[in-house]
């Protein structure tokens, strides 16, 4: 079992209440999700085609002074840094697979969470609400939210096993469920070249979006394909920059609850996670049928 | 009249509450807010009304009250009920009336995926539309579905038997539209007559049950193997 919740803001007047709205949601989702949670912010676009890295730590002690001074020296460009408890957002202007080359030859032990041009993701072990305080999500402003609370059944409990999976720019998902031919799905993406963090199955479901987003196919293609080569359970809530969306595979055998108003699109697990929300009484809340993508854009 | 705020209450103390009133009170539960396991295992016959959205297995166990929900439900509703009944003013999620035994499940809006599965006697009316595997594995009992039926429909049914008054999208396995006979049509009539949901013509239904070919291993099914 798992919890996803997401949060699509079409009305600009509440961008700045994303985190306070999106954290009760969360929270609502803790029995399904006590191992580890995660959130993904799409706020501010970063400036002139600067990228945003969310950085952690997947051992020790990171010097973070260390770790922007190299990369502003590396790429011969201004990098920022903003700490965030254990983690690190950095932005910059540079190419992505030099950011990558970087990191891997001068601080192995940083891991990239996310990174993209308004994504921000954070991560971790531990009951969702510790994890919500710590990475301060109630205070955070934006136009979409995602959030997962994890119940480990397909492989171990740690941050780089949970949830949300970025695997490209601005590129986030959450997932619910289990994939059984995740194996043989990865072993084709490995051979183009596609890299892994962990041996997870939902990372296989990021990935092969983002492959599939990268040779040209927009997020609906991108999830039919999915939905035609990935065998399993899943609820899927997918984000890109400007793209939302849900499907559900063809038993719908893990829930999803959509809620709809002229200010937002909502989704979450069970009901009772959108409970919360201003309007919810007005708003048209349906139950997506199976492999049925739903998709909203801004 | 009993009101149990869920605001101010946990769902264990509006449960145990509910266990010890006496038989006929009348109770509102207020701000449900998707609450799971509201009005559960309750054996006394009491009249419940559930003002709001609720969560899973609502009126799930019950043996005699008379629940109402006024709003959408969760998964499970009416699950494994076994006298009673239980009335959505609104949508059912998945697997509505999922093992009941006995009682009555009326539905007012659509039913989701796998409605009725595994029903062991109960009935289960749903005014509008069913999903997916609805029925599958139902064992005794009767379902009425006054809108259209999605995929496999009976898949594996034993000895409940279907009605549907709209489309069916397609029958599972082993289920088979049998001929509408004068019984069926009374008893069609008397579910109407029962939920409310008069726009369902009862000389109009399709009755769906088990071809039972998959009751016993056939001989020469070996070979296949």
């Amino acid at each position: 079992m798992c919890g996803i919740v997401g949060l699509h803001l079409k009305e600009a007047a509440l961008h700045r209440r994303l985190g306070e709205l999106l954290t009760p949601m969360l929270l609502a989702m803790s029995e399904r999700g006590p191992d580890s949670a995660g959130i993904a912010i799409y706020g501010d676009r970063a400036l002139d085609g600067s990228l945003k890295w969310s950085l952690r730590a997947s051992a020790g002690e990171i010097p973070w002074d260390d770790v922007g001074a190299r990369l502003g020296r590396e790429l011969d460009t201004i990098v920022q840094m903003r700490r965030v408890a254990d983690a690190a957002v950095v932005t910059l202007d540079g190419d992505p697979k030099l950011v990558m080359k970087t990191l891997t030859e001068w601080f192995p032990d940083v891991t990239v969470v996310s990174f993209g041009h308004s994504v921000e993701v954070f991560k971790d072990v531990g009951r969702p609400a510790e994890i919500c305080k710590r990475y301060g999500i109630a205070e955070r402003t934006g136009f979409q939210g995602l959030g997962h609370t994890r119940m480990a059944t397909e492989s171990a409990v740690t941050t780089e096993h949970s949830h949300p999976f970025a695997a490209g720019a601005d590129l986030c998902l959450v997932h619910n469920g289990s994939f059984s031919n995740y194996a043989s799905v990865r072993r084709r993406l490995s051979d183009a070249g596609i890299t892994f963090q962990t041996d997870n199955d939902s990372e296989v479901a990021a990935r092969f979006l983002a492959y599939e987003i990268e040779h040209g196919a927009d997020l609906g293609e991108a999830l039919e394909s999915l939905m035609n080569r990935l065998d399993g359970f899943y609820t899927l809530l997918v984000a890109t920059e400007s793209q939302f969306a849900v499907v559900r595979d063809s038993f719908a055998c893990k829930p999803a609850v959509i809620a709809e108003t002229d200010e937002y699109v909502a989704m979450a697990s069970e009901y009772h996670a959108l409970a919360t929300l201003p309007g919810i009484d007005k708003a048209q809340v349906v139950e997506p049928m199976p492999r049925e993508i739903h998709l909203w854009s801004r | 009249m009993v009101t149990l705020n869920c605001d101010e209450l946990s769902t264990r103390e509006v449960n145990s509450l509910l266990h010890r009133l006496p038989v006929g009170s009348a109770v509102t539960i207020t701000n449900p807010r998707g609450r799971h396991n509201l009005a559960v295992g309750l054996s006394n016959a009491l009249e419940v009304t559930i003002d709001g959205n609720a969560g899973y297995f609502i009126g799930g166990l019950c043996s005699g009250p008379k629940i109402t929900v006024n709003g959408f439900v969760g998964w499970s509703v009416g699950e494994n009920l076994m006298s009673g009944s239980v009335r959505v003013n609104g949508n059912a999620s998945e697997s509505a009336g999922a093992s009941a035994r006995g009682g009555e499940i009326y539905v007012s809006g659509d039913a989701s995926s796998r409605a009725g599965i595994s029903l062991k006697g109960g009935t289960l009316v749903v005014a509008g539309d069913v999903g997916h595997m609805s029925g599958f594995m139902a064992q005794a009992g009767v379902m009425l579905i006054g809108g259209d039926a999605r995929d496999a429909l009976g898949d594996s049914l034993y000895e409940a038997v279907i009605y549907v008054a709209g489309a069916i999208d397609s029958l599972g396995s082993d289920a088979i539209v049998e001929d509408l006979e004068d019984s069926d049509v009374h008893l069609v009539k008397e579910l109407i007559s029962r939920s409310g949901f008069d726009h369902i013509s009862p000389e109009d239904v399709t009755r769906v049950a088990s071809a039972r070919r998959l009751y016993n291993f056939e001989a020469l099914s070996g070979v296949a193997y």
